[in-house]
């Protein structure tokens, strides 16, 4: 199946939790939230949040700001 | 010096910091203790997936220091609540600077919108402390919105001008039950101690510190001018006469002819 990444798109197994795609983005452990369609994942979720096709998921961290 | 409380939480230092425009995550953390300030702004962006950059989030989350996740970029109130709640994933704290400035080449605060994200915010947990317009009634309603602070700004970002608002500002702080915070557009310490002269309850700097020639140096001569200014607050400053003409300091003794 085929997810969009912060509008870049992967390709991952079907049914793949979301806990698999933060895994692959080598995320840290901290500073970084997901949203999977503009509906923020809390981190205790992404182990049981599967993934659908075409799923829109967006990954922020921290960044330099006033 | 009194301490300055926000939501029931002590500042030892009335400097707030924005990390933006340093040249390196190194100087920006080194400019961040020199200051002092225990209250540091952090923004939000998407990852790249090639992206190996230095995490800041390190530079920055010392225990002392309270951060505050701002929600730049977002362009009305439903934006903002869905930026609000990826912070506070992401960092661990319900304290938000909330701003929403949708037009680019000023990037002044939407009041309409900030006083919407406002209310929906305060009751979803959040302590917001709003960057908004130097507007008096603006900030009451944002007051009786729950807001834990009002952030008027003194000129637009980055500008550097300093204290434009002035006089709306003095208004904003006779009239506020919460802190205010004198957020954008103090360009240099003498802003930030007038700011506090009038009895504002905190500065909020960033590009000030940021672009000077030396940083560290820039964030303490802030510090300084910060506590100077909250202090000739406190201490009562002397009225301003309505002329030029003098007042004698001195006895004036005629020393030579009667």
């Amino acid at each position: 199946m085929i997810i969009h990444i912060n509008n870049q798109s992967v390709v991952l197994p079907e049914g793949s939790a979301l806990a698999v795609l933060a895994s692959e983005l080598e995320l840290p452990a901290q500073g970084v939230a997901i949203a999977v369609n503009n509906r923020m994942v809390p981190r205790m979720g992404w182990e049981s949040h599967q993934l659908a096709d075409g799923d829109r998921v967006t990954v922020i961290k921290a960044a330099c700001g006033g | 010096m009194k301490k300055l409380v926000i939501a029931g939480k002590e500042f030892g230092s009335r400097l707030f910091l924005g990390t933006g425009k340093f040249n390196s995550n190194q100087r920006m953390e080194e400019s961040i203790l020199a200051s002092g300030t225990e209250m540091v702004t952090v923004a939000m962006k998407r990852i790249e997936l090639d992206d190996k950059e230095d995490d800041m989030l390190k530079h920055i989350a010392h225990p002392h220091i309270q951060l505050l996740p701002n929600t730049s970029g977002v362009r009305n109130a439903e934006e903002a609540v869905f930026a609000a709640q990826m912070a506070r994933e992401a960092f661990g704290t319900n304290w938000l600077k909330l701003e929403i400035h949708p037009d680019p080449r000023y990037l002044l605060p939407d009041s309409t919108e900030t006083l919407k994200a406002t209310e929906e915010l305060v009751k979803l947990g959040f302590v917001v402390l709003p960057y908004c317009q130097a507007d008096p009634t603006l900030c009451k309603h944002l007051e009786e919105a729950g807001a834990a602070t009002v952030m008027p700004l003194g000129a637009p970002i980055g500008t550097n001008k300093g204290l434009q608002t002035r006089d709306f500002l003095r208004i904003i702080i006779e009239q506020s039950n919460v802190p205010v915070v004198v957020d954008a557009g103090i360009g240099a310490p003498s802003h930030a101690a007038e700011a506090m002269e009038m009895g504002a309850d905190a500065c909020l700097v960033n590009t000030a510190i940021a672009v000077a020639g030396n940083p560290v140096e820039m964030a303490v001569a802030f510090k300084e001018a910060v506590i100077a200014g909250r202090r000739a607050f406190e201490a009562g400053l002397g009225t301003q006469a309505q002329s030029f003409i003098a007042a004698a300091s001195s006895p004036l003794t005629s020393f030579l002819n009667d």
